[in-house]
C-alpha cells in the first residue's frame, strides 16, 4: 500500500485539522467545507487522516463493506442473512477514501448496471459506484464548486439520508452509504450555492502559512518524506497514534460529555446575536462543541469549546450583505467577544 | 548549463537543463508544460530528453481528448464481446509507468481529464513523467491549471532558438541519480533561502518551493557536488520561480522588511541573515541571469494565465452547461440529429442476449441488437447570461456614477448563483473604454477589481459601444446570451478616432450604435443625465435597446431595471 503523509506532521492549518478530527468523531456532523488555493494541504490532511484511523471492522465480501452490526438489516447483499446465520465472517480494512473526479458520471457515483455479466452471462447486476466505495469512510471533491448541479444535489441527497437507492435500467437497489463529505474549492472560481453551503456541517478557510518559519517547515517535512517515506512515516508512528487514541476515546465518550444548560443558552443567544438562518447552526454547534470538549477528555461543554468552533460551524451560514465587506468570521468574532469577554 | 557564469541568458540551454533535471529526478519534478507550436525546438527537446532516459523508458503520446476507458483502463468492451469473457484493458497511464507521458494539445484538455492526470500524478503508483504540450495561440488557451501547478517546469519556446549543446550521456544521468539519493538532506539554510526567494517573486505555494528544492538538488547532482550550491539554487530558481513569478523581486531595500522575519530575527540572527544573504545571491542570479524583458514576459503570462483560470473554472462549467446536463438516454428510434448511447444501447441488449441466442437463427453477430434496445442521448441545457455592464466613467457626476454601477454590479454577482449570470464591468473615460471586469461570476473577485475607479475626464462614447459590442459577441460565441447595460448621458464628445469634438463624437456613437442592433444583440440603455434629453432616446433606439431614464442613479434601482430586461432563463 502507498505510503500517506502521517496526520501529526502537518504543519500549522490548525482549524482544518480540528475540524477534521471533528468529523471523525462525530461524523453525523455532516461533512467539511475547507476553502483555500491549490497546493495548502487540504487533500494531505484528509488523506492523512483516514489513515490514521483504527481501521475498521466489515462484512467479508460485501461490496460495501457493511458494519456487521450497525448495518445488519440494511445491507441489501446477503450479509444480513449471513449474519443471523452466523456465517458471516468479518475482516478488518482501513477506513476509506474516495476521490471524487470532477468529470464523474452519474453512473460512476451512484453505480450501474454491471456491463461485464450483463454481457458475458447475461445477468443483471449491480456495479456498485464510487458511494458504495465510500461508506463508512470519506468522499473527498476537490473544487466542489464546479462540479455540476446535478451531482451535487445528489451527494447531498445521500450523505443527508445515509442510504444510496439506485433506480434506473431496470434496477432497483437501496444499500447503506453513510460517508463524511469533504469538499474543497476556491471562493474565486465561483460562488457556492447557499443551500449546499448551509448542508455541509463545518467550513474552514485554508490558507498558505505567511510566517517564514512555517513555511520553510513545510517544505522540510515534505522533502523528507519524499525522500524516505517509511523511515519519516515511522517516527511520527507515536504521535499518531496519540491522535487515534484520542479520537477512539471521543467516539467513545462523546455521549457522556455533559452539556450544561447555560452552554446551550449561549449558543442560541449567538446565533441570535448573528443572525444565522435556522436552525442547523445551532444544532452543529452544539455538536461540535461537545466533540471538541470529547477530544480534549473534558467532562463537560465549556464556553472554550463553543468559542474553539463558533466560526466553523457558523461563518458560512450567515446571510450576506453583498455590499458588505466584512467577511463573516470576523462579525463572529466580534459577537462572540461581546458576550464572553464582557 | 551556465548561463549566469557565461554572462548571457541563453534560454535553449536553460531549457535543456529543465530536460536534464528531469532525467535525473522523475518522481520529484513530475513534469513540464511545453508552450511552444509543433516545431524543430520542441521536436529537438523531446529527443535531447529521451536520449537522456533509459532505452527502455517508454515515451506515450496521449491526444488531449482521450476517455477514461483508455487513460485508465477499464473493461475492453471489443474485445469482451469477441472472447465471451472479461477482458480488461491496461489504461495508458499505467502502460507508461517508468516513462513519459506526451499530452498533446494540452490546452484543449478538458479540467476532468486534467484533474483525473493529476490524480494519478499524486498518487504515484504509475510513475510517470508528463510532458504537456500546449500549442495554444490565444493567451487564454492554456493546459488545465491543475495539471500546470504539479509540474515542475514551464518553458516557452518562443523566445527560444534551438542550437547544438552538449547534453549529458544516460551515463551521466544514471551516476547522477545515484548520487542524488546518496545526497544528504538539505540545510535550514538552504530551504530558507529557497522560501523567502519565492516569497520575493510573490510565490506562494509550497509545491513552488519544494520544486525548486529538487531542482538545485539534481542540479548538484550532477555536477558532482555533495550539497546544494547557490549556483544550483540560482538554476533551479530560474526554472522553477521565475515562471510561476506574480511580481518582480523588490528593488534591494536597505533593511530587508518583510514582516515574517520579525519573530526569527531575535531567535537566531546570525543564521538568519545567512539565510536572507544567500536568498539574496538567488534572486540577484535570477535577475541578472534573466534580462527584464524576459522576467516582464513571465509576468505577463502569469497575469494572463490568472485571468484565465478563474474564468476557466467557472468557463468549465459553463462548457458542460452547453453540453447539457445528460439526462441520461430513452428508448427511441434514431432520427437524424439524435445521438445513439451505444454503452446503454448495449447495456439494453445484454440481459436478453442468452434468450435471443435461443430463439433467434444461428447468427455470427455477438451482440444481438434490437430496435427496442435503441437508447437515445438527452440533455437538459441550461442558458447562461453575461450582463455587460458599459458606465460612464466621465464628467463631473463620474465619481458617484461609478460608485453606484459598482454597487449594481455587486447586487447582480450576489444573486449570480440564482440567475447563473455572469457579470462584466467596462468603464470609459478621457480616450478609451477599459474592462475593469472580465466577466466573472465570483463577488470576491469583482469585489477587488473595483476596489479602485477613476473617474472624469471627456466622454470616448463610441469607443464604449464597440468595446461592449466585440465583449457581447466574444460572450456570444461561447454560448452565452450576452445583455449590455449602458449607464451613461448619451453625450459622447471623442471620437472613434480619439479626437474631441462633439459633432464627430455622436455621429460616431451612432454608427456603433447601430452596429449593436445589426449584431442582434439585446441592450438596456438606462439615461443617467438629470435631465433627459432626445439625443439619449435616439441613441437608444438606434441599438435597438430598451430605454430607461433614471435621473438619480442608485444601485438597487439599476439592478432591478437590469433584471426586468436580462434574458428569461429556462
Amino acid at each position: 500500500m502507498r505510503v500517506v503523509f502521517p496526520f501529526s506532521a502537518i504543519v500549522g492549518q490548525d482549524d482544518m485539522k480540528r475540524a477534521l478530527l471533528i468529523a471523525a468523531v462525530d461524523p453525523g456532523i455532516g461533512g467539511v467545507m475547507v476553502f483555500g488555493d491549490r497546493g495548502t494541504g487540504k487533500s494531505t490532511a484528509v488523506r492523512a487522516l483516514a489513515a490514521l484511523l483504527p481501521q475498521m471492522r466489515a462484512t467479508k465480501g460485501c461490496a460495501y463493506h457493511c458494519d456487521p452490526e450497525a448495518d445488519a438489516g440494511a445491507c441489501t447483499e446477503e450479509c444480513p442473512s449471513r449474519i443471523a446465520k452466523g456465517a458471516a465472517k468479518t475482516e478488518l480494512l482501513p477506513t476509506p477514501v474516495v476521490d471524487l473526479p470532477l468529470g464523474a458520471t452519474e453512473d460512476r457515483v451512484v453505480g450501474a448496471l454491471d456491463l461485464e455479466q450483463a454481457l458475458t452471462r447475461g445477468e443483471k447486476r449491480f456495479e456498485p459506484g464510487l458511494l458504495a466505495k465510500a461508506h463508512r469512510g470519506f468522499l473527498y471533491i476537490d473544487e466542489v464548486n464546479l462540479l455540476e448541479d446535478h451531482l451535487v444535489d445528489l451527494l447531498l441527497d445521500v450523505a443527508a439520508s445515509g442510504e444510496n437507492v439506485v433506480e434506473r435500467e431496470g434496477l432497483s437497489v437501496r444499500h447503506p452509504a453513510r460517508f463524511v463529505l469533504i469538499g474543497s474549492g476556491n471562493p474565486e472560481e465561483g460562488e457556492l450555492r447557499p443551500q449546499l453551503l448551509d448542508r455541509f456541517g463545518l467550513s474552514v478557510d485554508v490558507k498558505t502559512p505567511t510566517v517564514l518559519a512555517d513555511r520553510v517547515a513545510v517544505v522540510r517535512q515534505r522533502d523528507a518524506f519524499d525522500r524516505d517515506p517509511k523511515s519519516f512515516v515511522a517516527a511520527w508512528t507515536k504521535k499518531d497514534a496519540a491522535v487515534r487514541e484520542r479520537i477512539v476515546k471521543a467516539r467513545a465518550s462523546r455521549g457522556d460529555v455533559a452539556l450544561p444548560d447555560e452552554i446551550v443558552e449561549r449558543a442560541s443567544a449567538l446565533c441570535m446575536k448573528i443572525g444565522s438562518d435556522g436552525l442547523r447552526g445551532e444544532l452543529t454547534l452544539i455538536r461540535a462543541a461537545r466533540a471538541c470538549a470529547a477530544l480534549e477528555g473534558a467532562e463537560a461543554v465549556t464556553t472554550a469549546h463553543l468559542r474553539a468552533v463558533a466560526i466553523p460551524s457558523l461563518q458560512h451560514r450567515l446571510r450576506r450583505n453583498p455590499l458588505d465587506d466584512v467577511g463573516s468570521a470576523p462579525r463572529i468574532e466580534r459577537a462572540l467577544a461581546e458576550m464572553f469577554d464582557a | 548549463m551556465n548561463a549566469a557564469a557565461s554572462g548571457r541568458y541563453d534560454p535553449w540551454a536553460d531549457a535543456l537543463s529543465a530536460a536534464t533535471l528531469l532525467a535525473i529526478d522523475p518522481d520529484g519534478l513530475k513534469g513540464a508544460v511545453l508552450r511552444t507550436l509543433p516545431g524543430p525546438a520542441r521536436d529537438a527537446w523531446l529527443a535531447a530528453l529521451k536520449a537522456m532516459l533509459p532505452p527502455e523508458a517508454p515515451m506515450r503520446r496521449v491526444p488531449a481528448h482521450i476517455d477514461d476507458e483508455r487513460l485508465l483502463g477499464g473493461l475492453d468492451l471489443a474485445a469482451t464481446l469477441a472472447a465471451g469473457r472479461p477482458v480488461a484493458s491496461r489504461g495508458l497511464l499505467s502502460e507508461s509507468d517508468g516513462g513519459v507521458v506526451v499530452l498533446a494539445m494540452a490546452e484543449r484538455c478538458t479540467s476532468a481529464t486534467g484533474a483525473r492526470i493529476a490524480m494519478a500524478l499524486d498518487a504515484g503508483v504509475d510513475r510517470f513523467m508528463l510532458i504537456a504540450l500546449e500549442e495554444g495561440v490565444e493567451p487564454d488557451e492554456r493546459a488545465p491549471d491543475v495539471l500546470t501547478e504539479r509540474l515542475a517546469f514551464a518553458l516557452d519556446f518562443s523566445l527560444v532558438r534551438p542550437h547544438s549543446t552538449e547534453i549529458p550521456t544516460s551515463a551521466q544521468i544514471t551516476a547522477a541519480r545515484e548520487d542524488l539519493a546518496r545526497m544528504k538532506p538539505a540545510d535550514e539554510r538552504t530551504i530558507e533561502s529557497i522560501c523567502s526567494a519565492a516569497g520575493a517573486f510573490g510565490v506562494v505555494s509550497a509545491r513552488a518551493a519544494l520544486f525548486t528544492l529538487r531542482a538545485a538538488r539534481a542540479a548538484a547532482a550532477l555536477a558532482g557536488r555533495a550539497a546544494v550550491e547557490d549556483e544550483d539554487l540560482a538554476l533551479a530558481a530560474r526554472l522553477v520561480l521565475a515562471p510561476r513569478a506574480h511580481f518582480a523581486p523588490p528593488e534591494q531595500a536597505p533593511e530587508p522588511p518583510p514582516p515574517e522575519d520579525g519573530a526569527d530575527d531575535e531567535a537566531a540572527p546570525s543564521e538568519q541573515t545567512e539565510a536572507n544573504a544567500t536568498a539574496d545571491r538567488v534572486i540577484d542570479a535570477v535577475q541578472s541571469a534573466l534580462p527584464a524583458e524576459f522576467l516582464a514576459q513571465f509576468l505577463e503570462a502569469r497575469a494572463e494565465r490568472r485571468v484565465e483560470a478563474r474564468s476557466r473554472g467557472a468557463g468549465a462549467a459553463a462548457k458542460s452547461a452547453r453540453r447539457g446536463r445528460p439526462l441520461g438516454a430513452r428508448a427511441g428510434t434514431l432520427r437524424s440529429g439524435e445521438r445513439l448511447d451505444l454503452v446503454a444501447t448495449l447495456r439494453a441488449a445484454a440481459p436478453w442476449q442468452p434468450l435471443r441466442r435461443r430463439e433467434a437463427a444461428p447468427s455470427a453477430a455477438l451482440v444481438l441488437v434490437r430496435r427496442g434496445d435503441f437508447r437515445i442521448r438527452r440533455f437538459v441545457q441550461r442558458l447562461e447570461s453575461t450582463i455587460i455592464v458599459v458606465v460612464d466613467a466621465s464628467g463631473s457626476a463620474a465619481l458617484q456614477r461609478l460608485a453606484e454601477a459598482k454597487g449594481a454590479v455587486e447586487t447582480l454577482l450576489a444573486d449570480a448563483y440564482v440567475t447563473r449570470a455572469r457579470v462584466a464591468l467596462i468603464a470609459f473615460r478621457d480616450s478609451s473604454a477599459e474592462m475593469l471586469l472580465p466577466p466573472t461570476r465570483s463577488l470576491s473577485r469583482a469585489k477587488r477589481a473595483l476596489a479602485e475607479l477613476p473617474g472624469g475626464g471627456t466622454t470616448p462614447l463610441a469607443n464604449a459601444i464597440d468595446a461592449a459590442s466585440v465583449l457581447a459577441q466574444s460572450e456570444r460565441a461561447k454560448g452565452r446570451t450576452p445583455l449590455i447595460v449602458f449607464l451613461t448621458d448619451g453625450r459622447g464628445n471623442v471620437g472613434r478616432d480619439g479626437a474631441t469634438g462633439r459633432v464627430q463624437a455622436e455621429a460616431d456613437a451612432l454608427v456603433s450604435a447601430r452596429g449593436i442592433r445589426a449584431a442582434n444583440l439585446s441592450a438596456v440603455f438606462i439615461d443617467t443625465s438629470a435631465r433627459t434629453r432626445p439625443g439619449a432616446a435616439a441613441l437608444a433606439a438606434e441599438m435597438g435597446a430598451a430605454y430607461a431614464p433614471l435621473p438619480f442613479v442608485e444601485a438597487g434601482a439599476v439592478a432591478s431595471v437590469v433584471r426586468a430586461h436580462a434574458p428569461a432563463r429556462r
